[in-house]
Parts: C-alpha cells; structure tokens; sequence
C-alpha cells in the first residue's frame, strides 16, 4: 500500500547521531560594516528518532539555521555531518544527496504552495526531480498524500487556494514526505493553524514520526507545543544556544534565567492564578548591536559585571546544559558554586 | 474589508466533494473572462475585426488597390461605396478591410516576439544570478533612455523601412519593458516559500523555472503582452504615417491616415475611418487586457 | 444592576460580493457592563473580528448587510450619522489591532499623530495635547518617553509600538476599548507584558474592554467574561472562570482539550475532528453539530435556543456538558 520511496539506508548504526552540527555561523551584512549576527555558533546534535525542539523568540536566528541545515542559503563557518558523511567539502556527501534525506516544512502561509498548480503535481515536483516519470511521481505523490490522510482523488487536483489552512499544511507535510526523507526540519509548522486544526496537524506529526521512523527538528516559538512533541529542547537567544537539555528536564528545572523567563512569560491557563509579575521587561534587542559578553545579560534579573566580561560557554550537567556563569564553577559569579564544591 | 474575503476561503473546505474541478488554469480565467462584459465586448469587437481581416478577399466589396480618378473624395454611400472612396478614388471599406490585415500583423507579431525574447530574457534576469541580472538589465536600460517613438523610428529609419523592418523595429522597442515586466514578476516569485520548498526538495534551477517560475510570471508578462499589442498599432501606424513602414499602395490604416490628412476638409469623416479603426482596434485589445488582468487573479475568487 | 455600556441584539452580518452571500454573523446577542473585560475566543472565520468591527461600524456599507441592535451607552450606533460616528469613534470608542505597524500612520511620529488625535476631539492648543501624548507614552510604560514622541513607527521594535498604538488609543479617554487580537504578532515575553499593561491601565481608567483573541491563555489573564464563537454564533458565555473551568458546550470543551497543555507529551491529543462549515451554506441546525461527539437528532434540525446552564451562563447547544438532563458527565479534562 505504502509507496513512498524507500529511505536512503542507514550507514553510521543507532549510535551514531543522524545530524551533527558544528559551530553553525551566519551573518547577514549590513551597509557600513554592520552585521546581523543570525547564527552565532550553534553546535548540537540530533539522534536518529529523536525530535529535537528549537525555541526562541524573533530574531533568535531558528528560521535562518533551519535554512543553513537545508542548504539553503550557504553557511559562513562550520560543519554539517549527516549519519557520520560530512555535507559538502572534497570528502562528504553532496548537497543534493543530503536533500534525500532531510526534508523541510514550511510554515502555512500564503506562498507555501504554488497556486497555479494543483497540489498533487506540487507533491510529485520532488519525485519528478529525483528522476521518477511522471506518472511514478504522481503515484508517489498520492501515497504521500493518503499519508497525511488526504484523499488523493478528491484533494489531489485541487489548488492551493481551495484548500483549509490544515489541508494545506497536511500537502506542505506530504510534499517533504514524497522523497521518502529520514528527517524533516519543521519551522513553525503549525504556527499559524487554528487551535483545533493544531491539534489534529500535532497528532499526525507524532503518527508519522512512529510509522515512517521519522527524525524531527521542530522549531517554533510556541513553548507548549515544543513540550508536546519534542524530546529535547535547545533554547536561542541571539543567534546562540542558551540552554539545551531532555524536555522534560528544561521545562521542570530550567537553568538559564531566560529560559526561565520564556516559561514564566506563558499565560497561567487558571483565571484564579494570574501572572502578577512580569519575569523579565523590554523587547529582545536585535541582532546587529550586541552587547558585551552574556547577550541576555542586559536583560538578565541576574546579572552581575562578570556577566559583560565574557561571553559563557554552555556547561552544565551530562546532557543539559546552559550557557551561564551560574552553572559555572568558580566563574565569579556570586551564585555559581565555588571550585571546591565541584570537586 | 479583510474579514469578510478571509472567512470564505477558510470555510470552504467544510464540504469536500461539494465541488470537485478539474479544470486547469487557464480554464479556470477563460472562464471568469467569459463572465466579464467588458472583456467579452472587447472580444467581440475583436473577433469582428480579425474575421473581417482573414476573410478579405471574400468580403470587401471592391479592389482594395484599383481607384478611379471620377470617385476621388466621395462621401459615404457615393455609387455602392458605403464608406465613400480616398484620394485616388479607391473603395474605402474595402480598404479598410485589407487595411486590417497588415496593421493586426504589426499589433501582434512583434508584441509575441518581444514577449518570447523579453520574457527570456527577463527570466535569466530575475533568476540567473547577480551577474546575469546587471549584465542583462543595465542594456535594457540603455534602451529605456529612448523614447520608444523616436527609438522605433531611429530603428526603422537607420533599417531603410518596410514591413519586415518596422516589424523588427517594433520588436526592438518592445523587449526592453518586456523584460523589465518578467524581471520584476521573477524576482517577487523567487522569494516565495513554495520556490524554497522546491530547492528544499533538492531541484535544480532549471527545473525550478521550468516548473514553478514560468507559471507564475507568464500572468503578469500575458497581462502586459496584451495592453502592448494597442501601443504596437498605434506605432505602427505612425511608422507607416512617417514612410518608414508599410508602403503605398498597399492597404495599411496608418498609411491610409497619413495618405488622407491633406484632404481633411474635403470628406472629413472619410478620413477619420482609419482613425477610428485604430482606436476601435486598440479600444479593444485594452477591454481583454483588464479583463484578463482582473481574471488571472485567483485570489479574489 | 448598572445600565450596560455595550448592548448587542441579534446582530446578523452577511457579505454580499459576487457569489453565494457569506453570513457572518448569525443571532450575536452580548452586553458588557462598564468597566467590564469581555474575551470574544473563536478560531479563524469564527466572526469574532467581524463582531468587533460591527461594534465600530467599520464593515464595509456597500457589502455588508446588517441586522439587528447595538446600543452603545444608551445610543443606536447601527443609526448615527458619519459625523455623530466620526464623533464617538476614538473619543468613547477606541480600537487597537494586531498589527500596529499597518495601524499607525508611517509618515507621521508618534507624538504628532496622538496630539492630532487628542485635538480633533478634545480641542486645545498643540503644546497641550503634546503634553498629553507625552503623558499618554508615560503611562503606557515607555521607556525615554520624551525622547519616543518624535520617534515614526518603524523605528520602534513591535513591543514599543504595540504600547504607542494603546497610548494613542487611550489619549482621548474612551469608556469602552475594542481590542483585535492585540498580543498575537508579539513574542512570548512581550505578549505578558502587554496584557498586564492593559490590565493595568483598565483597572486605572475603569473602562470596558471588548477583546477578540484565539488564544485561551490570553483570556485566562485578562478577561472577566467570555464568549465563545463559532461560524458566526456565540455558543457559550459566561465568567471566564466558569468557561474555562466547567466548559457547557461541547464545542468550548473540544478547545480546551485540544490545547497541548492539557495532554502528556507525545500523547494523541483530543483535537475535533473535521473542519468548520461553510459560511455560504449553514445547516440548518447547529453548526457544530457535525463534528460533535454528544450531537443529537435535534441538534441537526434546529439552531439550539439558548439556556443557562447556571447564573450568568449561556449556551447555545440541546446537551450542555454536566448539565445535560440526560446526564452528561462533566468532562474529564475539567478536573
């Protein structure tokens, strides 16, 4: 029944993550030698299986590194290395055949699908270019299309704009799945649906994830849906990663105080227990004028003059880490635990 | 107001199969074209004019070329000329007809050259690349430093004139706005998402254009394209005003314009009859033009 | 009881464009007390947005076909003149929207265009309504004020601008602000800090506030009432406590339980199934009804009536959860 392509085969065995990434830099020119440092050297990795959230307010940089993962516009620095192939480079494995594996999703929007074709022949442009006939691709096209729960004959020779936002985002979903991908970055993929229509689009991520062996990267500024579907979470902040940890963990016991504040900063849910005080005031600054050292530090309850002296590494426990003076030892901060006490 | 068009494309799809077209789409704009009054008067206003033009040599009354020195000047419904003769006596309606023929000619031919030429062009441009886009649109602004009657003259003039070669001068002025309309409606597509989602999935740029981009930018170019063809007309009936398109004796409106002004006293509204067919002609091509415009709109459905 | 600010009676909006006319808004009957915070929630095409702007009288005359009552303290605003409207509008009756940065005028500063506000209404010299649009940017908790009011919209980031576009809304002193999903557009941080702000300024100004939103959180922190819309009808209404606490309709109790919150991670989540009807073609009967788990042969035949399913409560449904005479359990995601 399933005749998605076959996934490209695994070649590094369940040890070795599914994508590695390396000191990511990006940064966007202004005139007059300004610069948007987008992506300021982000490292992470992503096991096979796992989802890995990416949240972060605007202008945190998660759009524009869920681009550098696609390829789609080149990266100043650092490395890509997919199942143990570095991407690009004299010795990796090219771009194109990287695409074969990782997919991406698009926020629903208005331009996320062609509007003079009928969503079918959307979804069956990736076969089509993966050297499918026509009429293979549209084969492939329906089986991705039944996937996401779609009826082929009746969605199928729509357009674009006859479709719901949820039909939509389900083809946008069908179109990454038609390569037969093992990853999919998802940015903001269910951003802009209706609360109901989120839902349903959540439980066939999850469905397909299960069915189909799917890894995810799933960015989104919506911290309960990141708790929802994700395994582990990396938090941005300026185009750096502030904290990174098991979800469950981040959400529980967060160590950075601006991930503490992103999660203080949700509505309560309970008319009866209103958010009294505010966990951090002011807008994220932008990207071009950074400050010294720690980029939350001018916003940061905690901060102290050793915080604009450097900028902090990540550190922490095994796997969840933040990048604060407090969780380092000895860092000069008043609240980090002295030398002796780690040792 | 934004409310009221937002909440029917969310709501429609509540009941999945009440509607199920097939249709491509450019069936889809034929037929909101059809349902627009304005556009279907200029087609048929059209269909008049291009039928009359093909069938010809059926339907005009007299040689369009063999005057008699008694009719010279003669007012409407002089002796069977329902629409009086010109200055060599020759049957004016017949005239007008042929006349048709070659001015539709020198509409049309050289607005679908310019558009292919342009529009390629235009694509390279918006798609191709820094270095393409300045190379390619740096020259067309060159062009554009003319205006495009002294351009369409200098060509034709510096060619010798004739038909073939007011064509090519027409085609000349064409491609530079041609291109600039392709370039521009590129470049809008290009950011679009769904031209990410294509790269995403691993196509190259031909395959791109191929499949995403030409759809999208052959709107806006066609749009265009159609508003040209009046301009196209109008040149060229200038160029032929001037000597330096169509030559006499053959039957061509700007020529028969030119050839008639001295004896505007005499039968003034004979002389107006190639006038008038250019602005009918013209009249025409526009009503389709802002038809088409307003039925390529998918969103406003 | 005081006489209420805001009273809407069956107000029925239909679009007429070419085609099949779209209705809007069907029977929306609501009241709002003075200094009262009604939330409107409802998902896209809900008519949420449509209700707001018909409070203001901002739908398009040509196109939209309205029926029924608003009464706006004590007067017939579906019957005023252009003048009385351009009146009331932005002196009693302000309105701020999700997208300041299409709200505000680009052309003009900030303090240039809440003085020309503050003159048209009230009158007095330039240095005066200056210094009330200062006063106004203090207020609303903008940082070097002074310095801010020669600022144009596009130099301030969207929370500044967000809190310019309220201050420009507030300068005349309205008694009832309308407010069109204001916290949407804004990053996590910001978007509390708003809310308390309107909160805030509420409590000082005492005026009602009419606020449209999506999001059930945004109500829980900001709204004393709410009603609840779908495909043009509020289906429930009651204190925001009540609603979201012990939710009477199926369809309220369907929104509760497909947010995220309510489920543990990964696991499927409770989300109605299907999509909401078409607007050219309501059924006959309740609008819900066909994505609805407790819908009954009734429900497909006739609109439900409303009923109080407790004081101050009304919903629009034949099977009210935990009131139901046929005794519907109260739902577990209540607890």
């Amino acid at each position: 029944m399933n005749s998605l392509p076959e996934p490209v085969a695994d070649r590094g065995g369940p040890a070795q993550p599914l994508l590695i990434a390396r000191d990511l830099r990006k940064y966007f020119p202004l005139g007059g030698g300004a610069r948007v440092h987008a992506v300021d050297g982000v490292s992470f990795s992503i096991a096979k299986g796992e989802t890995l959230g990416i949240v972060g307010e605007s202008g945190c940089g998660k759009s524009t590194l869920a681009r550098l993962l696609m390829q789609l516009m080149p990266r100043d620095a650092g490395e890509l290395i997919l199942d143990g192939d570095p991407v690009g480079g004299p010795h990796g494995i090219s771009v194109a055949a990287m695409r074969r594996q990782v997919q991406m999703v698009f926020q629903d929007s208005a331009s996320s699908l062609n509007p003079r074709l009928p969503v079918q022949d959307s979804v069956a442009f990736g076969p089509r270019v993966h050297g499918r006939s026509r009429s293979a691709a549209l084969e492939v096209a329906r089986a991705a299309l039944r996937q996401v729960h779609l009826d082929p004959a009746l969605i199928g020779p729509r357009y674009p704009h006859e479709l719901s936002g949820g039909q939509k985002q389900r083809v946008n979903i069908a179109r990454a799945l038609a390569i037969g991908p093992r990853m999919v970055v998802l940015d903001e993929a269910v951003s802009a649906l209706d609360k109901s229509v989120q839902a349903q689009v959540l439980n066939l991520l999850v469905q397909l994830r299960r069915d189909l062996d799917l890894t995810y990267m799933f960015i989104s500024h919506d911290l309960a849906v990141v708790r929802h579907i994700s395994h582990r979470v990396l938090v941005m902040y300026l185009g750096q990663v502030m904290e990174v940890g098991p979800v469950a963990q981040v959400f529980a016991a967060p160590r950075h105080p601006y991930t503490r504040a992103l999660l203080a900063s949700r509505p309560s849910m309970d008319p009866a227990r209103r958010t009294e005080t505010l966990a951090i005031s002011g807008d994220p600054p932008n990207p071009v004028d950074l400050p010294p050292g720690c980029r939350f530090a001018p916003r940061c309850p905690h901060a102290e003059a050793v915080c604009t002296a450097a900028n902090p590494a990540l550190a922490g426990g095994a796997d969840h880490l933040a990048a604060c003076l407090i969780q380092v030892p000895g860092s000069g901060h008043s609240q980090a635990p002295g030398l002796e006490a780690a040792a | 107001m934004a409310e009221g068009m937002s909440i029917a494309p969310a709501a429609l799809p509540a009941a999945p199969g009440a509607r199920r077209r097939r249709n491509t789409y450019w069936g889809e704009v034929g037929g909101k074209l059809i349902r627009q009054p304005g556009a279907m008067l200029g087609a048929a206003m059209l269909a008049v004019i291009v039928l009359a033009a093909i069938f010809a040599p059926w339907i005009a009354p007299f040689d369009p070329n063999k005057g008699s020195i008694l009719m010279r000047l003669k007012p409407f419904f002089f002796r069977g000329h329902l629409l009086g003769a010109d200055e060599l006596g020759r049957d004016m309606l017949s005239r007008l007809i042929w006349g048709g023929r070659i001015s539709l000619a020198m509409g049309v031919v050289p607005v679908l050259i310019a558009m292919l030429i342009g529009g390629a062009l235009g694509l390279t441009a918006g798609f191709g690349g820094k270095l393409a886009n300045t190379l390619i649109m740096r020259v067309m602004d060159v062009f554009y430093a003319f205006p495009s009657v002294l351009l369409a003259v200098a060509i034709a003039g510096a060619m010798g004139g004739g038909l073939i070669d007011g064509m090519i001068a027409l085609t000349l002025v064409f491609i530079p706005p041609m291109c600039r309309v392709a370039e521009s409606a590129t470049a809008q597509v290009r950011n679009l998402d769904f031209i990410e989602a294509a790269r995403a999935t691993g196509a190259g740029g031909f395959s791109i254009v191929r499949h995403h981009v030409i759809g999208n930018v052959l709107g806006p170019v066609t749009v265009y394209a159609s508003s040209l063809i009046s301009v196209s007309v109008l040149l060229s009936a200038g160029l032929s005003f001037l000597g330096l398109g169509v030559q006499p004796p053959t039957a061509d409106w700007g020529l028969m314009l030119s050839t008639l002004v001295p004896s505007i006293y005499v039968v003034p509204w004979v002389c107006a009859l190639p006038g008038a067919a250019i602005f009918l002609t013209s009249i025409a091509f526009g009503l389709l033009s802002s038809g088409l415009r307003a039925a390529m709109d998918m969103r406003g459905a | 009881m005081s006489a209420p600010l805001l009273e809407i009676a069956d107000l029925d909006v239909a679009f007429h464009g070419d085609g099949t006319p779209v209705q809007a808004l069907s029977g929306v009957s609501l009241r709002l007390d003075p200094g009262q915070v009604l939330c409107i929630i409802g998902e896209s095409g809900s008519g949420k947005s449509v209700t707001l702007r018909a409070m203001m009288r901002l739908l398009p005359e040509r196109r939209a076909r309205i029926g029924g009552q608003i009464s706006f303290a004590g007067r017939d605003v579906l019957a005023m003149t252009d003048r009385q409207l351009r009146a009331m509008r932005g002196r009693e009756m302000a309105m701020i929207f999700q997208e300041p940065m299409t709200a505000l005028d680009p052309v003009y500063t900030i303090g240039a265009q809440i003085a020309e506000t503050v003159r048209r209404h009230l009158g007095g010299t330039q240095a005066a309504a200056r210094a009330r649009a200062l006063d106004m940017l203090e207020r609303v908790g903008v940082p070097s004020a002074a310095r801010r009011l020669d600022a144009y919209p596009h130099e301030l980031s969207g929370g500044l601008r967000q809190r310019a576009m309220i201050a420009l809304a507030l300068s005349c002193g309205p008694q009832l602000l309308l407010a069109d999903e204001p916290t949407t557009a804004l990053d996590a941080t910001v978007q509390i800090q708003v809310l308390l702000l309107l909160r805030r300024l509420q409590a000082e100004l005492g005026m009602g506030i009419v606020f449209v939103t999506h999001d059930l959180g945004v109500a829980a922190e900001i709204a004393d009432r709410v009603a609840v819309m779908y495909a043009g009808r509020i289906v429930e209404e009651g204190s925001v406590a009540e609603v979201l606490g012990r939710p009477a309709h199926p369809y309220t109790a369907g929104l509760l339980a497909s947010s995220v919150e309510h489920v543990a991670p990964g696991a499927e989540i409770a989300a109605i199934p299907g999509a909401p009807p078409d607007l050219r073609a309501l059924p006959p009967g309740c609008s819900f009804a066909p994505r609805c788990r407790h819908a009954v042969a009734a429900c497909d035949a006739t609109v439900p009536p409303p009923v109080r399913p407790g004081p101050g409560r009304m919903a629009r449904c034949f099977t009210p959860l935990g009131f139901a005479p046929s005794g519907h359990a109260v739902e577990e995601h209540v607890a």
